[in-house]
């Protein structure tokens, strides 16, 4: 997976799971669970979300590494 | 309409899900209403057949006014049925649709709608004579005492349609208002040409448009006022419909915290709980869980307030009118905030008698729901003790406002890692502070500092929860 996509997955499960938050306003290494405004439950959801889309089993230790979009994309590309 | 929530006066009816003449089954979501929170899908309580619906989508009511009659087949009267779900059956609370025997009127108003009784006894001779004209009674206004239905109205009914006046759904009006005499059958509705044409673009049967032209015939801008969506029909200030929602929103929740900061005398008690049990056992289960079966702590925190609420009876139920009742039943209200502002905290049902997963999966999905702004009827009304978790946007402690009529509210603020003092060692932990709001005319910060030491010993066992 090459960053862009990893961005573009990011962008469109987001999307899914907070459809009032713009992922544009986030920047590369803030947390995204502040700046979107996103409960635990949220959370689970876009790990879930990243997980149906690249069926990845993403471990919870690991949760540390996606609260940002950066790390996110340090993550997809990484461990595919 | 029912009250979906103690911040509700008025609903707006958007979708009918149901037409008269289908069965419909205690729990049976029948319709969809708007509210300033959210949209509801409303339940009914009582099984039977829709003999009529009386309110329109688009139009908007009162907490309390009919939305349309069921024929329950049964023989007791019904116009009295306990409330859409199982708990809480001290609590009036406003039908959502009422039930009336075959042959007697329906009149089942909860308390805070101003809108007219209809008497419900009519004598056998009368039931006598209604079915030999093919007359029912349900679509009757009556012109005797009380508004009682008289011999003459029968008969009057019986000359004026004979099979027109059987029950008849009407699409839009005030059924309180319309005398029997407008209820006429299709073939008997005088309309212009261009009225008809009209109703057939816009789908609207012209036996139920009310006609202001000529000899009460339907003219065309009668058509267009029975398609266009009721104005509120008391618009005090604020309630226009071009309001924004949020704005409405806001003020509904100002109004009911105003309530409950106004009547209810709170005490409030906080306490750090050790959460390095609750947190191991969490990781642990997760570890063996694929990504979408997994916890989270939230769920534990419910749980546990669920089950302790069974220590202490008193932060469970409703106050009304200065008596408390309490609840068998624990529906845990969640306070869910909305990203495009206020909150809403609908109900998990039986919270405490739910698997740790089936809490998980209540809970997402109602979380989603909220969110999505489609609850149902039961989850707004039903709530006996809420929780709120402020966890997630980093403050360590919330102290609450009590939704009235509960008496009690839980909050969880963040999970911090404390050096806390653990077996004579210093160490660092995971903790929580657990807060709790309660009704001082309910219980003494003694019973409440139970209630919180209860949940606090509960989460250090969560392999119990």
């Amino acid at each position: 997976m090459t960053s862009e996509e990893a961005r573009q997955l990011i962008r469109s499960v987001l999307h899914q799971v907070a459809p009032e938050a713009d992922m544009d306003d986030v920047g590369e290494g803030e947390t995204l669970q502040e700046a979107l405004d996103l409960d635990s439950i949220d959370f689970l959801n876009f790990v879930i979300g990243l997980n149906e889309e690249t069926g990845l089993e993403i471990p919870e230790r690991d949760y540390p590494q996606l609260s940002t979009v950066g790390g996110c994309v340090t993550y997809l590309t990484s461990t595919r | 309409m029912p009250s979906l929530g103690a911040d509700m006066e008025a609903g707006t009816v958007s979708q009918w899900l149901v037409k008269v003449g289908d069965e419909v089954h205690r729990g049976d979501v029948v319709a969809v209403v708007e509210t300033e929170k959210s949209t509801i899908e409303v339940e009914i309580f009582e099984s039977g057949t829709i003999a009529e619906i009386l309110v329109p989508p688009g139009k908007r009511v009162p907490v309390g006014a009919v939305l349309a009659h069921v024929t329950s087949g049964a023989g007791h009267a019904a116009n009295t049925v306990p409330s859409v779900s199982t708990a809480t059956p001290a609590v009036p609370r406003a039908p959502v649709v009422t039930a009336a025997h075959a042959a007697t009127v329906d009149a089942a108003i909860s308390p805070p709608a101003p809108v007219a009784r209809r008497s419900t006894v009519h004598s056998p001779v009368l039931r006598h004579l209604a079915q030999e004209l093919g007359v029912d009674l349900v679509t009757l206004t009556g012109s005797g005492p009380g508004g009682a239905v008289t011999r003459a109205d029968v008969e009057k009914a019986a000359g004026r349609g004979g099979d027109g006046t059987r029950r008849r759904g009407r699409a839009t009006g005030k059924p309180k208002s319309v005398p029997p005499a407008e209820l006429q059958p299709v073939t008997r509705v005088s309309s212009s040409p261009l009225a008809r044409r009209k109703a057939a673009d816009l789908g609207i049967d012209l036996s139920a448009v009310r006609g202001t032209g000529p000899h009460g015939s339907v003219i065309e801008r009668d058509v267009q006022l029975a398609a266009a969506p009721a104005l509120p029909e008391k618009a005090g200030p604020g309630t226009t419909v071009a309001d924004d929602r949020a704005a409405a929103m806001r003020r509904a929740i100002g109004a009911l915290m105003a309530r409950s900061k106004r009547e209810i005398p709170h005490y409030y008690l906080s306490t750090t709980i050790d959460l390095a049990a609750a947190a191991a056992w969490l990781e642990q289960a997760n570890i063996e869980r694929p990504v979408t079966a997994r916890l989270v702590l939230p769920v534990l925190l419910l749980k546990a307030t669920a089950l302790a609420v069974g220590h202490v009876p008193e932060m469970n139920g409703f106050m009304i009118d200065d008596v408390f009742h309490p609840s068998e039943a624990v529906h845990v209200g969640v306070a869910v905030s909305l990203r495009t502002g206020g909150v809403i905290a609908p109900a998990i049902h039986d919270t405490g008698g739910l698997s740790l997963d089936e809490l998980m999966t209540a809970l997402k999905d109602l979380v989603g729901r909220a969110r999505a702004g489609v609850l149902r009827s039961s989850e707004m009304s039903d709530p006996t003790i809420t929780v709120t978790n402020l966890g997630d946007l980093g403050v360590e402690a919330v102290f609450g406002v009590i939704y009235p009529p509960q008496v009690a509210l839980v909050g969880f603020g963040r999970v911090t890692e404390q050096p806390w003092a653990h077996d004579g060692m210093l160490g660092i932990r995971p903790c929580v502070t657990a807060t709790l709001s309660a009704d001082h005319r309910v219980s003494d910060g003694h019973r409440g500092a139970r209630f919180l030491t209860e949940i606090n010993r509960l989460l250090q066992e969560p392999e119990k929860l």
